[in-house]
């Protein structure tokens, strides 16, 4: 007869201990998601319902677009310009340094120009927002803002979102002209090429399929770092290491974001 | 001296019960605000104050009992009410809660242009100026929050408060984080607020020099709980060594 092994009290308790882990992870998860579509239901009932606050979108506008500009100038500039470099060895090696323009300005529009903008910006303006909102939470000024019969969702959240969302867009399109400017530099390094020249040989081989879906991708992009940024800092807890805390997972989860959703409009456009 | 009393009563709290998870921070709390009365909260840290008061305003939803502001019963309240009912109450927090963002003139006009019926920047102007003449800093209408002290911030949270013409104001801990000689002086400014604008007041504090000069009347929270409702003079000669270790 074979012989019934138990299991002993301290892998009991192990065992236990893990399954409670376990418990109180799902239960967090699935709060944290009760949370985040009550935080969306919140904002698309307010978007409908409630009067625009203009000057505060006007404002936050000018704080997300204006005050990004002379990051994503440098930013741009210099992918333009490592892109050209980069790519140039391997097209002179095939004889086709001819393509260099086309090829860099397609990389720059269809790609490189929203995803570096839009995670450049989930830094800036996402943490930004995060700490903001983070330290309006910790410093008990929402909770004044809403006994002043103010709708916090609607001054605060709303404004900000869609400041970021149609910002992302044109300081996408700034970054792709600035990136293939980087890029001519990058060509007139080895090479003696007009602008002129360039832009012509660049836009050549540029259509509309390439710019509209990256314009509309970065519709999204400014949308998730709007919604992550506003979220982060709306919830941050009462401490004022909260605010580093929102602050970080702002920028943390809308960089994971922003490749998620880049994946997801690589694989829509593929198909058009 | 005993203070007079109005009868009016302008807040009924009945058995109000307040749980965060499985905390239980409020836990069947009667109180009463009179018309023109200040009334002193006092407890420990943690007692469940400011929770009270937050409930007040509808910051925090109770979960059971009842808060009635006026002739208005919080529990369900309409957001038409609501409003309502926000309109009569000011709020001065404990972090005086100043807009970062904005100048002092902003934030006395946020607050104005929110609560109130729509005015002319003339009289938005003059509105602002007589409320932080009120307060004693009309200098400070052009500085940021950062640029301001404690006690400042405190003095500009209560003209923010006053500019509106509250019915009544909660203050939460107004001396809080206060050198003496400015917690006497927010002391004086409550005392001086209800003579000129004759509202009613409750005053969040563990401060017994700020208790001494504003209480009309005191209630003691613990574990929840009312523990003593009474005059100071009641709290002062009372034997009970929970509540002898507060005015000692």
């Amino acid at each position: 007869m074979s012989k019934t092994t138990y299991p002993s009290e301290n892998a009991l308790a192990k065992q236990s201990s893990f399954f409670t882990f376990i418990k109180e992870k799902s239960v967090a998860f699935f709060i944290d998601v009760a949370n985040v579509v009550d935080y969306l239901k919140r904002i698309v009932r307010n978007l409908f319902t409630n009067s625009f606050e203009f000057q505060e979108f006007l404002k936050q506008s000018y704080q997300c677009g204006n005050k990004s500009v002379g990051l994503i100038s440098i930013t741009g500039i210099i992918v333009g310009l490592v892109l050209t470099i980069q790519s140039r060895p391997p097209l002179v090696e095939f004889g086709a340094v001819g393509m260099l323009p086309g090829m860099v300005a397609i990389s720059i529009i269809r790609e490189m120009g929203p995803v570096i903008t839009a995670l450049i910006c989930a830094g800036k303006i996402g943490s930004s927002m995060g700490a903001e909102l983070g330290s309006m939470r910790v410093t008990e000024q929402i909770d004044a803002m809403e006994v002043s019969n103010t709708n916090p969702i609607n001054f605060l959240i709303i404004p900000r979102l869609l400041a970021v969302t149609f910002m992302i867009p044109l300081l996408t399109l700034y970054a792709d002209a600035i990136g293939i400017f980087g890029s001519w530099l990058g060509v007139n390094i080895k090479d003696d090429v007009s602008l002129k020249l360039f832009m012509t040989q660049a836009f050549d081989n540029v259509e509309f399929i390439d710019i509209i879906p990256a314009v509309i991708k970065s519709f999204f992009f400014g949308a998730v770092i709007g919604l992550v940024g506003c979220y982060k800092g709306f919830n941050a807890g009462r401490g004022t290491e909260s605010v580093g805390i929102a602050a970080n997972s702002a920028v943390v989860t809308s960089s994971l974001l922003l490749i998620i959703v880049d994946l997801i409009a690589v694989q829509i456009t593929d198909l058009l | 001296m005993k203070k007079e009393v109005n009868d009016k009563v302008v807040i009924d709290i009945k058995d109000l019960r307040k749980s965060f998870g499985d905390q239980k921070v409020l836990d069947g709390i009667t109180l009463q605000l009179h018309k023109e009365e200040n009334l002193v909260v006092l407890g420990k840290s943690g007692s469940g104050k400011s929770v009270l008061i937050k409930c007040i305003v509808n910051l925090l939803k109770h979960d059971a009992g009842s808060i009635k502001v006026g002739k208005h019963e919080l529990t369900d309240i309409k957001e038409d009410d609501l409003i309502e009912v926000r309109k009569k109450i000011g709020f001065l927090f404990q972090s005086a809660a100043l807009y970062d963002s904005m100048t002092v003139r902003e934030n006395l006009a946020f607050a104005l242009s929110r609560l109130s019926k729509e005015f002319s920047k003339e009289e938005t102007d003059q509105k602002i100026m007589e409320a932080l003449e009120n307060v004693g800093l009309p200098d400070s209408i052009d500085k940021m929050p950062s640029e301001l002290s404690g006690g400042m911030k405190k003095r500009i949270g209560l003209a923010r408060t006053l500019v509106v013409n509250p019915k009544i104001i909660l203050f939460d801990e107004p001396t809080t984080g206060l050198d003496p000689v400015t917690s006497r002086e927010i002391s004086d400014l409550i005392n001086e607020t209800k003579a000129k604008f004759r509202n009613s007041s409750i005053i969040i504090t563990h401060d017994i020099d700020c208790v001494k000069t504003v209480a009309d009347r005191i209630a003691m929270i613990k574990e929840g709980k009312i523990y003593k409702q009474g005059s100071l003079e009641e709290f002062l000669n009372d034997e009970d060594p929970y509540i002898k270790s507060f005015f000692k």
